[in-house]
């Protein structure tokens, strides 16, 4: 890592930075900076006021206090595009993307320079190659993965070649793999003399690759310290401003009988992108914690909607629950059957955006709560379960009445799990449980999953978050190109093969080509 | 200074109830600028057409009839535009439902009574409903676009009509005017003694309260809403779009059916090439105005059939032509939809940026 004398300008620096809105005090009087070449994290939970602050950088707002110095020059950055005319880039958590056009228009759009799309093109190629940042760029957004469209993102911020990139939670959508070729590039950025302002709740990740971490909490500067001192635990707790709780599990847990059992399930892809689940097979016992793995993109969707019956089968076997073939049974009906899902989108998947959390509860939850009556809602019982599930989850909300889009997404996801939790369902399919979802909000998730598998629900959890998964699950297996490996215990899994799994490697071949690099290796 | 649209947290009611009024009170001030600045005197015409026809007793009457098939198709309309459906071919299906019923009247001659009555207006219901589930089909089976074949089939539904009254139901009686013969007094809608508002008009006063129950309180509303904010999270919570689609194009067209059937039955009593009256269009005005809410729709309707009524008397009193009203009625269209932000954004003013700073990055 260079480390630039202490005489040298600091690259960004920010001084007494305050922003209000109405009744919150989003910022208040923030400072810090951050050298040439340094990769410097902002740590904090939802709401602690990292975006705004980054969107201040960045010029989408402008603070009503304090002074921003760029290379030692004080200025306002007016807008986005000012800030990219500076030299700033930023990758969004949540994309800006048109789903409706592909790759290279998406990224033509964002470029403010008109460049000929051949010349784009091709620089956009060698950006991807430089980098190993996988995309084809004629392809349509609507129908690319998470993942891939945050490589989208990346490679749009790489193309103006930025003195400082700004990374909202970058690495939640990659393979163990992938995370450690990001970390590559931006190491990379940093030796150009690239600043990095990298924004993460992966603790291990800011110990690995960052300088500096600042902390902030409910808008104040809590710390500025060297992740490679601190501990994962030291941070973790400077940000909630209390101390984290590990997951509890209770003592000699047996498995059940079987739940949940996939027979050869095979979908058609949804779409000339999408991807064709084919012949998955696996079972999941009462109390047990099932976990998929895989890169985005791969055919989690897909079987997430397999499994809640969005997508219903043709062949009734396919899926079974407590032995009742449900495979050719829509979503209201499974749902009957005692399946919950929660999906990867919270707005407008998991819940509509604009609607009440109370009305939010009705969807899912309508029929095992018996919130109808006679063709008529009964909208005291929506609120009132709305509200349990505020309490049960310390959902930050004003209350049942509060519009879902209103909440931060880490809210959110913490009122759409108890919502399915609450219901105590027989077999609950979860996707990304906690994507963009802080430390704080993450832990007390996890502990949900683990209390309702100790009262004996079978718990499918698909996730890209590798830590997640071995620290969450009972057994897991992987999912790439459709297809699903074979399961094993977790206590038994060994990471490398894992990931050449989600790399597209299979069973023993994995394994072979394990010892084959050991091999090498020894060579 | 520099004016912002910002995002509310959540939607405004206030707005919800004042854009439309604004945008009433707008089509006002601005016709009578307009009318002014053509040389008509603006302001005894925008009287006459908003004001008259409340003022004058003698026309409430006429106010009722005209608003009572405008709320009925625009309660369905608000139902379909709810789930995003858009059906714009109510007035075919107003069309059809009133040939429905007509085919009834035919069959049944003068014999028959009131439950010919009854059953014509079923008529109505089912014809407008079926000619409905055409765009339906087309929209769930080959993702045609409602909006240009619900369109379309009006002008199908036109030239039926021109077909049936001028040949088949011709009336033998009729010196070969291309008209059906007259129904028979027994087979007419009932009416209020010594007046012309006949029992659609109670129709149109009752149904808009079942249908804010059905949208506000039931599991169909429900479904609807959800499928029309986000067919996603219907699916999600086991709800079928094609169903919907299906569901919400019927209701539409069974109303407008039903306005059709009343308008028949209740009033003109006989169906000639002059019966097709814009109102499957205006409908679509009344359900925006009234916020696709169904007692909006009641007092939007009502408004609606003032402008009409008030057109027709200011043909006389200031010699304006009828349709004068039509622009009217296409300007509180025009407010309304773009006042319609309003509801979930808020304008905010920002003061002029205080003195440049000592670099001002700005592009």
């Amino acid at each position: 890592m260079p480390d630039p004398a202490p005489a040298a300008v600091a690259r960004l620096e920010l001084t007494g930075i305050t922003k209000r809105f109405p009744g919150v005090l989003a910022n208040d009087h923030v400072g810090f900076s951050v050298r040439p070449g340094e990769i410097h994290a902002l740590l904090g939970e939802n709401g602690a006021g990292k975006s705004t602050l980054v969107k201040m950088i960045y010029g989408i707002m402008q603070p009503d206090e304090g002074e921003i110095r760029w290379n030692g020059r004080r200025l306002t950055v007016a807008n986005p595009k000012a800030a990219r005319k500076l030299g700033i880039g930023m990758v969004f958590q949540h994309f800006s993307l048109f789903e409706a056009m592909t790759v290279l228009e998406n990224i033509a759009l964002g470029m403010d320079a008109k460049i000929p799309a051949r010349d784009l093109e091709s620089r956009i190629l060698a950006v991807m190659g430089q980098y190993g940042l996988k995309l084809e760029p004629h392809r349509i957004v609507s129908t690319l993965s998470v993942g891939e469209r945050q490589r989208i993102e990346i490679v749009r911020a790489l193309l103006l070649n930025p003195q400082l990139l700004i990374m909202d939670e970058p690495t939640s959508v990659l393979t163990p793999q992938e995370v450690d070729q990001l970390f590559v590039v931006l190491r990379k950025l940093a030796a150009e003399g690239c600043s990095i302002l990298y924004i993460s709740h992966k603790l291990h990740e800011i110990k690995a690759l960052c300088d500096t971490a600042t902390i902030l909490r409910g808008g104040k500067l809590v710390d500025t310290c060297d992740p490679k001192v601190e501990t994962s635990r030291s941070m973790a707790e400077k940000m909630i401003g209390g101390s984290l709780k590990d997951i509890q599990r209770g003592a000699g847990r047996g498995f059940g009988p079987e739940k949940l059992r996939v027979t050869r399930l095979s979908m058609a892809a949804d779409g000339p992108f999408g991807t064709a689940l084919k012949d998955i097979s696996f079972t999941v016992r009462a109390s047990e914690i099932f976990g998929i793995a895989g890169v985005a993109g791969n055919g989690q969707n897909a079987l997430l909607l397999a499994l809640s019956g969005e997508e219903p089968n043709h062949d009734p076997g396919s899926v079974t629950v407590n032995a009742v073939e449900v495979g050719q049974m829509q979503a209201r009906d499974r749902r009957a059957q005692g399946v919950a899902s929660v999906p990867e989108e919270r707005n407008g998947h998991a819940a509509v955006p604009v609607f009440s959390l109370a009305d939010n509860a009705i969807l899912t939850a309508r029929d095992r709560l018996g919130m109808v009556r006679a063709g008529l809602i009964d909208p005291r019982a929506a609120r009132t379960y709305a509200g349990e599930v505020i309490e049960a989850f310390s959902v930050k909300a004003t209350g049942p009445g509060a519009m879902a889009e209103s909440l931060s997404g880490g809210n959110l996801q913490k009122y759409i799990m108890g919502r399915e939790i609450l219901q105590k369902p027989q077999v609950l399919v979860v996707s990304q449980p906690t994507w963009g979802v802080d430390a704080g909000a993450a832990a007390s998730i996890h502990q949900a999953l683990v209390d309702l598998a100790a009262t004996g629900s079978a718990i499918v959890v698909i996730s890209q978050d590798l830590d997640e998964l071995l620290s969450l699950c009972d057994t897991l297996a992987v999912i790439n190109g459709g297809r699903l490996s074979r399961p094993m215990k977790v206590s038994e899994a060994k990471i490398d093969e894992i990931g050449l799994l989600m790399g597209g490697i299979h069973g023993e071949t994995a394994a072979a080509e394990i010892e084959k690099v050991a091999h090498a290796a020894q060579a | 200074m520099r004016l912002k649209l910002e995002k509310r947290r959540e939607p405004s009611l206030a707005m919800l109830v004042i854009t439309p009024i604004a945008s009433v009170i707008l089509t006002m001030v601005i016709g009578i600028v307009v009318f002014d600045l053509i040389g008509i005197k603006g302001f005894k015409a925008v009287v006459d057409i908003f004001l008259s026809p409340i003022l004058a007793s003698y026309k409430w009457q006429d106010v009722a009839l005209k608003a009572a098939p405008l709320v009925i198709i625009a309660l369905g309309l608000s139902v379909g535009n709810r789930a995003q459906v858009w059906n714009i071919g109510a007035e075919g299906q107003y069309v059809i439902g009133a040939l429905c019923a007509a085919g009834v009247g035919v069959g049944f001659g003068t014999t028959g009574g009131f439950f010919v009555v009854l059953l014509m207006v079923l008529a109505g219901i089912v014809g407008g409903g079926v000619w409905a589930t055409v765009p339906a089909w087309l929209r769930t089976r080959f993702n045609v676009n409602e909006i240009l074949s619900s369109l379309m089939l009006t002008y199908v539904a036109l030239q039926v009509l021109s077909y049936l009254v001028g040949g088949p139901w011709k009336d033998p009686n009729g010196r070969n005017f291309p008209a059906t013969a007259p129904l028979d007094p027994s087979q007419t809608l009932p009416v209020w003694h010594g007046s012309t508002v006949h029992l659609g008009v109670l129709i149109a006063l009752i149904l808009p309260f079942v249908f804010w129950v059905v949208m506000a309180r039931s599991e169909f509303g429900y479904q609807v809403r959800v499928v029309g904010s986000s067919p996603t999270a219907a699916r999600h919570g086991g709800f079928d779009g094609r169903s919907t689609i299906f569901a919400t194009l019927i209701i539409s067209g069974a109303m407008a059916g039903l306005a059709g059937a009343l308008e028949f039955t209740g009033v003109l009593h006989k169906i000639d090439l002059g019966f097709p009256s814009g109102y499957g269009f205006t409908a679509i005005i009344v359900a925006f105005l009234g916020r696709l809410n169904p007692i909006g729709c009641l007092i939007a309707g009502t408004v609606l059939a003032v402008t009409y009524v008030g057109g027709q008397m200011a043909q006389t009193s200031v010699h304006i032509p009828n349709s004068t009203a039509g622009i009217f009625q296409a300007m509180m269209l025009f407010f309304i939809l773009a006042s319609d932000i309003l509801v979930r954004y808020r304008i905010r003013v920002i003061p002029s940026a205080k003195p440049a700073p000592i670099a001002k990055a700005e592009v």
